[in-house]
């Protein structure tokens, strides 16, 4: 399979971009960084919003972001079907633009949360997790003040029925329980597709679990199931 | 029509004018000399924040030079620029400095902490490095204390808020409670940074008619005195002074950052330095002085955010987020560029010239006119030599009879002091940093006594950890001193590192008073002498004094910000704090005596700070760091954990608490002292749990014989997944680890 060109936003704030450069480029593909100013993709395969905190973020966040010029090319660029990821911040990004549906409150506790978690992998039905197994738990750190997610009865009931639901917050055990509910999300969800399967958001950062050194190599399998819905496409 | 403030004349310097600026009559005197005439409003201002102890070190510095400030891996010295740089090898060096930001804390702890994580990342990226982590050490009062609560959970907001969004992780602390520093608790934070060999920025102007730039934020009214506010004791009349206070912008911080990076690398910037205390009256003042220049600055061009702001308002502002830049002359223009891409201000505000003199116009006025050598530290500001005397509490302390403080109710006593804040878990509080931003942070090897860093496309890892207990050092300044390093290197080695260097944050009470600048002056000997055995040379750091408040004096308290090294990792892992299997065999380090003077023990379970400080032996130290370092190197060690707060009774439960298999067991005897409290609770130094490898046991034994480390075998792993202890018993692992992880957390939910 050849080489995918993955273009990493750049917004000022962005912290996790560098980290997310690394991930993909320890998983063998050529990254770019794309800067918010910019009106153009530059031909990527596959566009990665990193998590950071895109304009200060004072406000709502990601509430700014959405009227950059890079996002109207993105937009575009996912409603022609173009893989769209966004982490933590990059999910908050996703939600304001519209591009997923939801929104996200501050965490329950107030606070910002940042350690190790487990996730349950819903659905291994997805250009994003089909390198894992249904049901499999992985552990993925979370970093986030924000990452409450909310919505409404019928946009959760669409979720669930649209098996657009990939990750939720689990005990080691893979059972999904309140007290694994780091932040109060609704349905415990870390991680959701569009109805389209083409977007994804996740507050948890694959991209900060690849290497051994950093205690855990499980996210590796969404930038795996990316490079897999591609190498089948090819076939 | 002129501006409003050029109609309000300067008031006149009075008695009462320059008595406010906290100068003496001996120091004013200095200034008319100096000047050769009365100084105007502005040039009061300007001397007094200059001459202040935060900028000049005048009660301080000549301490400070007593301490080891050389050394072979030092490419930058203490003093000489914003932090010090320590070779690592390769073509890469390591900046890294404390800082406190007690008195703003005090008075606005959100904003007070936030600020000073954002001030000391700057005096890191200033000099070309890129920050790649952050510490911090806070102290504060008894968290019964709902005011202490208040401070903590605004403190560690801060530190979150700001580091959290700047995008470096804060991978290591230390957090004490204790009634001494219930009006006055402290707040140090550290920085660590990477550059490349010969890349480095300096802060010195040179070139006549080189500009001069400002760039960052705009200018506003915010911290105007910070610098003199953080050099008077805590009062009542603190909470007046809020709005010297600075607010920190961390998106503001990461542009700066990135531009300050980029403008270093393009090769057009002659000199830069941040500004902290004292904002263009410092920089401008001792980059002058620095390259043997002048500067004529024209205010006027000073973006600010305010309107109205006066010359004086404007030299003294401490808004966040600014730089001082000399660029070459013609090239300012794609310095300009590079700041405008990122969004912020690089406005030339005037130029380098050949007069010595920095010279301050405002509305075509000219407001002041200095030699800037005689503002500096170095230079003209003044230097003291204080008042000594050995505080009389000292003896009465030492010599206090202690044997009435027994154990009554050995497991009930044990998870009492688990309970201590002190020795609880602080993970209420590091899960609010973001610990792993830039996947640097090693944690794969499981928790290290001391944070790990990598350097990517290198082997090499960067070991860093704050200490220091600040009862030893006021029941002994100079054992206390000695121990802080001792307990940071410690603790460096025990993560497998081997300790290079030092900063340092003194934070001590009011210099005035002979008491306490004799614990200064012995706690800094200590230092001294820890520094000088173990080649870990100090790289500069930051003086804090006055704090002090009118319920209290805190304990004598100079943190230690300790830097280490792993050459490579692939040769020397990283040893982890606690056992990763079963059949591994314990052994404890050093000797226990029989005293708790001093502990933990006694400062919680019977409410005294009295006795010595534990014993520590610096020779011993440092053969217990190669005795760990080689260890290791021949692949004897499993893993390593420092007994210190709470003695062998809390190391043992942490070795445990913190295995990375449940089902791994450890049963333990105890250490050989002559009393029961003593084997428990005895925090003497130099004691280090070992955990070696099956069947390596006698190669380690020999080894330590070599390095004549006295060795007790203690303890050995099991599969019983339980904690034993002898003369104790089973201790239940949910209810010990219940009390060690909720404590902090149940102190909010009360």
């Amino acid at each position: 399979m050849s080489q995918l060109h993955i273009g990493v936003v750049q917004f000022p704030g962005s912290n996790c971009d560098h980290d997310a450069v690394h991930a993909w480029q320890t998983a063998g593909q050529k990254v770019s960084l794309i800067w918010h100013k910019n009106s153009d993709l530059e031909g990527a395969d596959v566009i990665f919003l990193p998590g950071g905190f895109s304009y200060g973020d004072y406000l709502r966040c990601g509430a700014i972001a959405k009227y950059s010029p890079v996002m109207k090319e993105v937009v575009r660029f996912a409603n022609q079907g173009g893989l769209v990821i966004g982490v933590c911040n990059g999910f908050q990004i996703l939600l304001e633009a519209g591009l997923l549906p939801g929104v996200m409150l501050p965490n329950q506790s107030l606070k910002f949360i940042c350690r190790q978690v487990n996730l349950k992998v819903v659905t291994r039905q997805s250009s994003f997790t089909s390198a894992y197994q249904e049901g499999q738990v992985i552990r993925v750190p979370v970093a986030h003040g924000e990452g409450n997610y909310f919505a409404d009865e019928d946009t959760l009931k669409s979720l669930q029925d649209h098996h657009q639901i990939l990750f939720q917050y689990c005990e080691s055990d893979g059972s999904v329980t309140d007290s694994a509910n780091i932040n109060g999300s609704m349905l415990n969800i870390a991680g959701i597709m569009s109805k389209s399967g083409n977007v994804l958001g996740m507050m948890p950062h694959p991209e900060r679990a690849v290497e051994s050194v950093l205690g855990s190599q499980d996210g590796l399998g969404v930038f795996q199931s990316v490079l897999n819905s591609f190498a089948e496409k090819a076939d | 029509m002129p501006p409003t403030e050029t109609r309000i004349k300067e008031p006149e310097i009075t008695t009462e004018l320059i008595r406010s600026h906290g100068l003496t009559d001996e120091e004013y005197a200095r200034i008319l000399k100096v000047l050769g005439r009365v100084p105007s409003f502005t040039e009061l201002g300007i001397f007094s924040v200059m001459w202040s102890e935060h900028c000049s070190y005048k009660n301080s510095i000549l301490e400070i030079k007593k301490l080891p400030r050389s050394g072979g891996r030092l490419l930058v010295g203490a003093g000489e620029e914003n932090a010090g740089l320590v070779d690592i090898g390769d073509g890469l060096a390591v900046a890294f400095k404390i800082e406190s930001h007690n008195h703003p804390s005090a008075v606005e702890p959100v904003q007070g902490a936030a600020t000073g994580v954002g001030g000391i990342h700057r005096d890191i990226f200033t000099m070309g490095a890129r920050p790649l982590a952050s510490l911090n050490s806070l102290r504060f009062g008894s968290l019964e204390n709902k005011r202490t609560q208040f401070l903590l959970e605004g403190v560690v907001k801060g530190i979150s808020m700001y580091g959290n969004s700047f995008g470096v992780p804060t991978v290591a602390g230390e957090v004490y409670f204790d009634p001494c520093y219930q009006g006055n608790p402290l707040v140090n934070a550290m920085s660590v940074g990477v550059v490349e060999t010969g890349k480095t920025a300096s802060a010195t102007a040179k070139g006549i008619g080189n500009p001069v730039l400002i760039v960052g934020s705009a200018t506003g009214r915010d911290g105007i005195h910070g610098a003199t506010f953080a050099s008077e004791e805590i009062s009542e009349a603190s909470e007046a002074k809020r709005p010297s206070v600075q607010v920190g912008d961390p998106f503001t911080e990461k542009l700066l950052l990135e531009a300050t990076l980029e403008a270093i690398e393009s090769g057009f910037v002659v000199g830069i330095q941040d500004m902290g205390a004292a904002g263009i009256s410092c920089s401008t003042s001792e980059m002058s002085a620095k390259g043997e220049v002048g500067m004529k600055i024209d205010l006027d061009l000073v973006p600010a955010r305010e309107t109205g702001m006066t010359a004086y308002e404007l030299m003294l502002s401490e808004s966040q987020e600014r730089m001082l830049i000399v660029a070459e002359k013609g090239q300012e223009k794609q310095v300009q560029a590079i700041f405008e891409k990122w969004d912020l201000h690089a406005v030339v505000i005037g130029e380098v010239t050949d007069t010595g003199r920095v010279e301050i116009y405002r509305h075509g006025e000219k407001k002041a006119d200095i030699p800037s050598f005689e503002l500096v530290l170095g230079g003209g500001a003044p230097v003291y030599e204080r008042e000594r005397i050995k505080p009389a509490y000292l003896d009465q302390v030492q010599t206090a009879d202690l044997s009435a403080y027994k154990i009554k109710d050995l497991k009930k006593e044990i998870l009492q002091l688990l309970s201590s804040p002190n020795i609880a878990s602080k993970k209420w509080i590091y899960d609010q940093y973001d610990s792993m931003v830039r996947t640097n942070s090693i944690t794969g090897a499981g928790k290290t006594d001391s944070a790990l860093i990598r350097i990517k496309g290198t082997r090499k890892a960067l070991a860093m950890k704050t200490d220091c207990n600040g009862r030893y050092v006021y029941l002994n300044p100079r054992k206390g001193g000695q121990i802080a390093v001792a307990e940071a290197a410690r603790n460096v080695v025990c993560s497998g590192a081997e300790p290079l260097a030092i900063t340092n944050c003194l934070n001590f009470g009011n210099p005035y008073k002979p008491e306490i600048y004799w614990q200064f002056a012995e706690a800094l000997g200590g230092m001294g002498d820890a520094c000088r055995i173990f080649d870990t040379p100090v790289t500069g750091g930051n003086v804090s004094f006055y704090n002090e408040s009118p319920d209290s004096s805190v304990f004598p308290t100079p943190t230690i910000g300790m830097l280490g090294l792993i050459q490579d990792v692939e040769k020397t892992p990283p040893i982890p704090s606690a056992p990763t299997k079963e059949d591994v065999t314990i052994y404890l380090t050093g000797k226990t005596g029989d005293s708790i003077g001093g502990s933990e023990y006694l400062s919680w379970i019977h409410g005294k700070t009295l006795g010595d400080a534990p014993e520590v032996n610096l020779h011993g130290e440092l053969r217990l760091h190669q005795l760990i370092l080689n260890g290791n190197k021949a692949g004897l060690i499993d893993s390593c954990h420092d007994l210190s707060d709470g003695g062998f009774c809390v190391a043992a439960i942490e070795f445990f608490l913190f295995r990375q298999n449940n089902k791994t067991g450890i049963s333990f005897n105890l250490p050989e002292s002559g009393t029961l409290e003593g084997a428990l609770f005895n925090e003497d130094q130099g004691r280090v749990l070992i955990g070696v490898k099956a069947g390596y046991e006698p190669q380690f034994e020999e080894l330590a014989k070599q390095h004549t480390i006295p060795l007790q075998k203690i303890g050995k792993t099991t599969l019983s997944g339980t904690l034993y202890l002898d003369k104790v018993g089973m201790l239940d692992e949910q209810e010990i680890a219940g009390i060690f992880e909720n404590t902090i957390e149940g102190y909010y939910n009360r």
